[in-house]
């Protein structure tokens, strides 16, 4: 909850420095407040405290995802000085990113529907404007419109749902709905409705297939940081928040939604694969690699049993290092050469070396090939899969990731091919932030236990 | 003792990494620590006392993964054979220029590292681990430093052998949900398993598929000549040398004891794979114009031999197997070093544009014959050892498989001699006029090469003392296993 406060307060700070001058000071102020709402999360470890009768509960789940949504941002701040350069909207974008933040966290840490439908407006709401915030750009304003009105959409689902399950179990706290759907076994169709549209909603905002039509035009219309946060941070608090829902209130009738969670999973994991093959703009393989993702993290909510929040936390932490540090050589290899496309790696192992190291052991990661942070996410979700009876799932996924393969090797390789063109200069602290995501990803797949260990 | 094996390769990447232009030396110089460190591992080893240097710690206690290494004497002689060839393959790669050397020879000792980590690894997940970062330098050592189609050919390499390795992982996950209690990758917990016959089915499957594609065994193999070929020369001779017997290793040490019943049902048909592939590989040599092209396919009928040998399950066709392994590390390093020179000094590896280098390159021509003549198993030589011990186990398995195995070495015999004739033989021509012979640094690669062929063609009791008790108690795993007790059961 503290963690929360400081992140307000930052949010706010970061509206006022506009009038009272002080933007210069802010990008500092906000490393200080993000250490510091991370450090307060840690410390409110195992106590398991609820506010506001119950409207939140920071338990050790809400408390690990806020603890990574906070650090993640953190990196990402790391990376994207390049987007707070203009002065005129500097502050601007740093509340709004850190009202997204707010929302994420409050997604994360919810124990009532409310409080879930609050967070996911005050994220969302801030990330329409933020993928339309390169106003020149034709393809930014129609990234922001698209991303609004699916998402409007979807927001209106949620809230369509959240009513039917009201109407039919009384309650909008989580735990209470899983009391009064374990008491009777004659659940009411508005029941089964209201779950299929929450999980609509919810599917549609780590977007999977088939609500998934958004994701590839957003992404690559946005600016590329925002790319960034959007499938790191965004995705991260959406997933955390489907499977609290799920795990905590609709456990018992499993069956009714399982089935068409299982046929999501099947067509994200394929389609996200496959169409990723054919892309040529990296920023759009990403896309759809992010896609093909979130089907795999769909398996830790099927799978349903204790290791679910482990190897779900384990799978974001994974994935959000990685990506961040793809799409932070994305964005040097763009300003440089001024293109997104695959043919702007080539000759990059040449040209700077240490981008170069970094990008294979992001790809690995991303591929999920041992020692890499990567492997073990999808190893520790495939073997929760496994314990609940997925073998065939499991399967499906394992053909993916081996499509997988294919597309990010192709940029491995494109590091690799004969070009001669100038080296490539970076600067220093951007070099140090590179190696820190490469040492991370390392370390989180040779030392997996303790991580994974925490939910 | 045997942590220090697999960790100072590690260690000594991190340093040559930085060791800028002579690189190149400073590996060699860790490689020979390294062969030290062998060695004395080597003269510490009792051969009749079972797994030693056992090393345990826990690594991810949740999911019962622990860093469990150890060798008996089938994995310590392979881990020799590694340590003994490495810095050979450094050595030889001095005379051509690779650009970004430091980088190079610290893949190489990278992939010394997970090399020796498989060898010795005594937990299915770490085994896997290690087994994964094998093929990482690797892939890089092609990708970066190979011919001219290698963006294609690597792709299909790595994507080859992924494919197998994550069968294989996926194997193991399921054995590990079988392991009672709190679940473990032990490899004595695996052993200990009592499976259905359906389930090693399964079992079995998915381990051979994986060690069949590393092998390869035919029909798994189309992914080996053209990486073979395009590779860099000392990545060729990583793949032919050393790793290739990772797959070998993996049957002997995995595959064989966890699903003996599987071998029951299915070795027969693994056999029948491994002599198809013998013959095609064999036939296909034959009308090779390329002489590494040549040298690849021989490597496919050599192995095919190995693993008929191994999948016989006779004391006699495991010993020649192990022995085979050793061997054929050797033979095939030392064909692609040869195949190399000619390449360099001639810039071409055409066999047909090439002839008379005994004339101007005599001490070349002695060596090769010499290495070419081992690798067709002439008597005294390591081949003959390797090869009688294999025919003669899969004799007593069934007369009329061994004897088709047995025709093809008369078509190796074939292919090599053609290949030597075509090379060495004849008046040279303008290309060979000029070969200069060896250097000193080639014959500080040839002369091990060559001693090593003699000793085990001559004395291969040095070897057999060492893989014989580790052989007798692999059979005696098998007898006793529970999955077979089952098996026999049911019938």
């Amino acid at each position: 909850m503290n963690a929360l406060i400081v992140l307000t307060a930052l949010g706010l700070i970061g509206l006022f420095s506009e009038i009272f001058n002080f933007r210069k000071l802010l990008l500092p102020i906000v490393y200080a407040g993000l250490a510091l709402a991370a450090v307060l999360a840690i410390c409110d470890w195992n106590t398991n405290i609820s506010y506001y009768n119950n409207m939140m509960l920071f338990d050790n789940f809400a408390l690990a995802f806020t603890s990574l949504l906070i650090i993640i941002s953190f990196f990402w701040f790391t990376i994207s000085p390049g987007f707070f350069r203009e002065p005129t909207s500097k502050s601007d974008h740093i509340s709004l990113i850190i009202f997204t933040l707010i929302g994420a966290v409050t997604m994360v840490s919810y124990s009532n529907l409310i409080m879930l439908f609050l967070g996911l407006e005050i994220l969302s709401i801030s990330m329409y404007i933020l993928a339309g915030s390169n106003k020149s750009e034709l393809s930014s304003n129609e990234a922001a419109l698209k991303y609004f009105l699916m998402g409007a959409f979807a927001t209106g689902f949620l809230l369509f749902g959240i009513a039917l399950i009201y109407g039919s179990t009384g309650s909008f706290n989580i735990n209470e709905i899983a009391n009064a759907i374990k008491k009777t076994s004659d659940h009411t169709v508005m029941l089964y409705a209201g779950i299929l549209l929450v999980m609509s909603s919810l599917a549609f905002k780590v977007s999977a297939v088939p609500f998934h039509f958004w994701a590839p035009d957003v992404y690559q219309g946005s600016p590329t940081v925002i790319t960034a946060y959007m499938s790191t941070v965004v995705k991260t608090a959406a997933f955390a928040a489907f499977l609290r829902l799920f795990m905590t209130s609709f456990k018992e009738v499993e069956t009714l939604w399982s089935s068409s969670l299982w046929v999501i999973s099947a067509a994200t994991i394929i389609i996200g694969n496959i169409t990723a093959v054919f892309q040529t703009n990296v920023k759009r393989m990403l896309a759809y690699s992010s896609i093909s993702h979130a089907g795999y993290m769909i398996l830790a909510i099927l799978a349903m049993n204790g290791s679910s929040a482990g190897s779900l936390f384990y799978y974001t932490a994974a994935y959000s290092v990685s990506s961040i540090a793809s799409f932070a050589v994305l964005l040097i290899v763009n300003k440089k050469m001024g293109s997104e496309s695959i043919e702007s790696f080539y000759g990059l192992g040449k040209r700077n070396p240490l981008l170069a190291a970094v990008t294979v052991i992001a790809m690995l990661s991303l591929a999920g090939i041992p020692p890499t942070a990567g492997f073990f996410a999808k190893y520790y979700i495939f073997s929760a899969a496994i314990q609940n009876n997925l073998t065939g799932l499991v399967l499906i996924a394992v053909v993916g990731s081996l499509i997988g393969v294919f597309y990010y090797f192709r940029i491995i390789i494109a590091l690799f091919r004969e070009k001669d063109a100038p080296k490539l200069e970076i600067d220093k602290s951007y070099k140090t932030v590179l190696l820190i995501f490469a040492i991370v990803v390392l370390l989180l797949g040779i030392f997996p236990g303790f991580f994974a260990g925490l939910v | 003792m045997i942590t220090l094996l697999i960790f100072f390769p590690l260690l000594a990447a991190c340093i040559t990494a930085f060791s800028g232009r002579q690189a190149g030396w400073v590996a060699f110089g860790f490689t020979l620590i390294e062969f030290a460190l062998s060695i004395f591992a080597f003269n510490l080893f009792e051969p009749t006392a079972g797994l030693q240097f056992l090393n345990q710690c826990e690594w991810i206690p949740s999911l019962g993964i622990s860093y469990k290494v150890g060798v008996d004497g089938i994995s310590l002689l392979l881990v020799l054979l590694t340590t003994f060839l490495i810095p050979l393959i450094i050595l030889s790669s001095f005379k051509r220029e690779y650009k970004n050397p430091a980088l190079f020879y610290s893949l190489i000792l990278f992939m010394q590292f997970a090399l020796v980590g498989v060898f010795s690894a005594l937990d299915g997940f770490l085994f896997y681990i290690f087994w994964e970062l094998a093929l990482i330098p690797i892939y890089l050592i092609c990708l970066i430093w190979g011919g001219k189609e290698r963006l294609r050919i690597t792709l299909k390499f790595f994507i080859y052998t992924l494919t197998g390795s994550l069968l294989m992982l996926v194997a193991f996950i399921w054995l590990w949900h079988q392991t009672p209690g709190a679940h473990t990758f032990d490899i004595q917990a695996f052993y200990a398993l009592s499976l259905t016959p359906t389930e090693q089915t399964w079992i079995f499957w998915a381990f051979f598929l994986a060690f069949a594609i590393k092998m390869p065994i035919f029909p798994f193999h189309t992914w080996q000549p053209d990486t073979y070929v395009d590779a860099p020369a000392p990545g060729t001779m990583l793949l032919s040398g050393i790793m290739l017997k990772m797959g070998i290793y993996g049957v002997i040490r995995w595959l064989i004891p966890i699903t003996p019943g599987g071998i029951q049902e299915w070795g027969f048909t693994a056999i029948i794979l491994s002599v198809i592939g013998i013959m095609y590989a064999s036939v296909i040599a034959l009308v090779q114009k390329d002489f590494k092209r040549l040298i690849a396919y021989s490597s496919i009928a050599h192995v095919g031999l190995i693993s008929a040998g191994i999948f016989s399950l006779s004391f006699q066709g495991l010993q020649g197997g192990v022995i085979q392994m050793i061997s054929h590390g050797i033979n095939v390093v030392g064909l692609f070093f040869i195949a190399e020179m000619i390449s360099q000094r001639t810039e071409t590896r055409e066999m047909g544009e090439l002839g008379g280098i005994r004339v101007s390159a005599p001490q070349f021509a002695t060596f090769f014959i010499i290495i070419l003549l081992a690798s067709i198993a002439l008597p005294l030589t390591n081949g003959f050892v390797g090869e009688f011990l294999l025919i003669n186990g899969l004799f007593s398995y069934d007369s009329v498989i061994a004897a088709i195995a047995g025709l093809t070495i008369i078509l190796g015999a074939v292919y090599m001699l053609r290949a030597y004739q075509k090379i060495s033989l004849g008046e040279p021509n303008n290309l060979t006029l000029q070969f200069p012979d060896l250097s000193t640094v080639e014959k500080c690669v040839l002369v091990p090469l060559v001693i090593m062929i003699f000793w085990i063609g001559i004395y291969p009791n040095t070897l057999l003392d060492v893989a014989g008790p580790s052989i007798e108690a692999l059979q005696k795993t098998i007898e006793n296993s529970a999955s077979l007790t089952k098996i026999n059961y049911i019938n």
